[in-house]
């Protein structure tokens, strides 16, 4: 096997540096299907991510919706009542109101706002998140707010900072002043940026219709549910169904499937990457085939003085592979040289296990694509490919 | 102890049959004959008459319906193709009519590619493509690849890839056939040279009769049979003067 891998490798290096501007171009055309690749992937990552930052980062195991909501958690309306009797049940470690609304953020530095999320929470309890600096939350009243990452950058907002915030209620534009106290990590909600406020100062400040402006009743959206253990979700929901009426309740998983259109905007960019490397397939495989083609009495001739099959077929895949290596590499730093000219409001995010797996799955659509070129130079009979045969 | 065989090639009533619409076709038709180490034979005919099928069957590349063909004693006859792919690297060297090289090694490399083959290659088997290369007047294009030479270097770099792995056999299927005149006078005088005294047993296919000037026996063959034999230097002259008239 040593010898048969040493043969190969040399007659596939030597066809190589001794055709590079050939095979450098099909490095190129890889390259570039790897920079879609690439760029689909951390679309889809930074699409998805905007829309389920905050919930996979939350520390609970499960969250109670309103009964017949459909998991949409704009859809569900929870009151007091039920946020007291889920601390009630056994197993449940906290529980923290949710309550979700848009607002838009009156900046100094740009006459356009900031659409955000504007999020209710309850301060020291499961939903708010944790601050990498300045402090949380203080009381369930107070004007006070915690920024993401997000809104701190594209908001040029600093810890200390007074932000303003329009929304509208009944028929009106309000506009409130809050003290930011502490910012957090990227908690994107909804594909905006988000911020975080005490979850009776949210009820005050939310958007309301007509009918909700004089309403006194705090209704919050969601439940979010801190497990003593997080193993224990199905007996621990078991219980919720029980004990508390008219809810239903989902793992964050589950949650996160649910959001509005979140379904349907990752199948569409993994349907595009599946399409964009079948599309490599075929271009690699149609090279190969070509050059094999163009081979025929090269191999014919390579087989007749002695050449095993074995060393043909392995310099054919090392060739795909070195080839296919040096277009994921090229087209892995075109990738991140583009991915610094991008402004943060551009949704791409590369992360780490979505790329190795785009990456991973270019370099097999290389030797998947040469597979017919492969059996193709294996099936040669040098008899014919050197016109011997009568 | 096992005797060491008189001849390196040695054939007994080699057949090779083609069905066809209108029957059998006789490709080799009950050929015998026998090549001594150090012998060069030239195999002549016109086209159809059998010799490429002949030289394909003696090279291990094509099996024959009946007979047998020995190789330093051994019966291709009966081998299974793995064995004939390590004969035809081990045992046999080629010369083809074009396409001989590999396009992308270098006159030194395509010599040395056997070498490799057979696990062969070391500084002695480096030096040894070297000064084979420089006998047949290349030492001045070592490094070159095929590309970058004339057709008549290009065959010099095949003689010299055929005999650089001391094969027992030596084949040539017309290897003068796209070269001029006299180029192709030249390859084969060096071919013929270097088989005598390398004492190689050479079989040279060729329809150019005047080819056959180096060789020490010409066999005709004519619809597949082997017609006639001329041995020595005066009946070969007198085959190519017949010939010439």
């Amino acid at each position: 096997m040593k010898q048969i891998l040493s043969l190969s490798t040399y007659l596939a290096v030597k066809e190589i540096l001794r055709n590079r501007v050939r095979f450098l171009l099909v490095s190129l055309v890889i390259a570039l299907i790897t920079l879609l690749v690439l760029f689909i992937a951390a679309l889809g990552e930074g699409l998805g991510n905007g829309n389920r930052e905050y919930i996979s980062k939350l520390d609970a195991q499960v969250i109670v919706y309103q009964s017949k909501s459909d998991f949409v958690i704009q859809s569900s309306r929870l009151g007091r009542d039920r946020l007291a009797s889920i601390r009630r049940v056994e197993g449940v470690r906290d529980a923290g109101m949710l309550g979700t609304a848009n607002a838009a953020l009156i900046l100094e530095s740009d006459p356009a706002p900031l659409k955000v999320a504007l999020l209710g929470v309850e301060p020291g309890h499961t939903g708010e998140p944790q601050i990498v600096s300045g402090r949380q939350l203080g009381t369930d009243l107070a004007d006070e707010v915690i920024i993401d990452r997000n809104t701190a950058l594209r908001g040029q907002l600093k810890l200390g900072n007074s932000l303003t915030l329009r929304v509208t209620q009944g028929t009106r534009d309000e506009f409130f002043d809050l003290k930011i106290v502490g910012i957090t990590d990227g908690q994107q909600y909804s594909l905006q940026p988000s911020i975080f406020v005490p979850f009776f100062t949210w009820d005050r400040i939310r958007p309301k219709s007509e009918a909700e402006v004089d309403g006194s009743t705090s209704v919050a959206n969601v439940i979010l549910v801190k497990l003593d253990d997080p193993s224990a979700v199905e007996d621990v929901s078991r219980r919720l169904i029980a004990q508390v009426k008219n809810i239903e309740f989902a793992t964050l998983d589950t949650a996160i499937n649910a959001l509005p259109g979140y379904s349907a905007q990752q199948s569409t960019l993994n349907t595009q990457g599946g399409f964009t490397l079948f599309i490599g397939v075929l271009v690699i495989g149609g090279f190969f085939q070509i050059q094999i083609l163009q081979k025929v009495a090269q191999i014919g001739v390579l087989k007749a003085i002695g050449t095993a099959n074995p060393i043909v077929a392995w310099a054919s895949i090392i060739q795909i592979v070195i080839v296919t290596a040096v277009g994921v590499a090229i087209g892995g730093l075109l990738s991140f040289l583009f991915s610094l000219t991008f402004p943060p409001t551009v949704p791409i995010v590369f992360n780490g296990t979505t790329s190795a797996i785009a990456i991973v799955a270019l370099m097999l659509i290389g030797p998947l694509g040469g597979l017919i070129s492969i059996r193709y130079a294996v099936k040669i009979e040098p008899l014919k490919a050197l016109g011997l045969s009568s | 102890m096992t005797k060491k065989p008189i001849f390196a090639l040695e054939t007994e009533a080699v057949v090779k049959l083609y069905p066809s619409e209108t029957g059998t076709i006789h490709a080799v038709d009950d050929v015998s004959l026998q090549v001594k180490p150090g012998e060069f034979v030239a195999l002549v005919g016109p086209s159809g008459s059998g010799k490429t099928t002949m030289l394909s069957i003696l090279a291990a590349l094509l099996q024959p319906t009946s007979g047998r063909i020995l190789l330093d004693g051994q019966d291709l006859a009966g081998m299974n193709d793995i064995e004939r792919v390590r004969l035809r690297r081990e045992k046999i060297g080629f010369t083809f009519q074009a396409n001989n090289l590999i396009p992308y090694l270098s006159a030194v490399e395509n010599v040395e590619l056997m070498l490799r083959l057979n696990n062969r290659l070391d500084k002695a088997g480096k030096m040894r493509a070297r000064e084979l290369l420089a006998r047949l007047g290349l030492a001045e294009r070592l490094n070159n690849l095929p590309g970058q030479m004339s057709g008549g270097q290009q065959q010099r770099v095949a003689i010299a890839r055929a005999l650089i792995h001391n094969p027992s056999l030596v084949l040539a299927d017309e290897p003068t056939a796209s070269l001029d005149t006299e180029r192709a006078f030249q390859v084969v005088e060096t071919f013929a040279g270097l088989i005598h005294e390398q004492k190689r047993a050479g079989i040279m296919v060729t329809h150019d009769l005047r080819m056959c000037e180096f060789v020490d026996r010409v066999l005709q063959m004519q619809d597949g049979k082997l017609v006639r034999v001329y041995t020595g230097r005066k009946e070969v002259k007198g085959l190519i003067n017949d010939k010439r008239n």
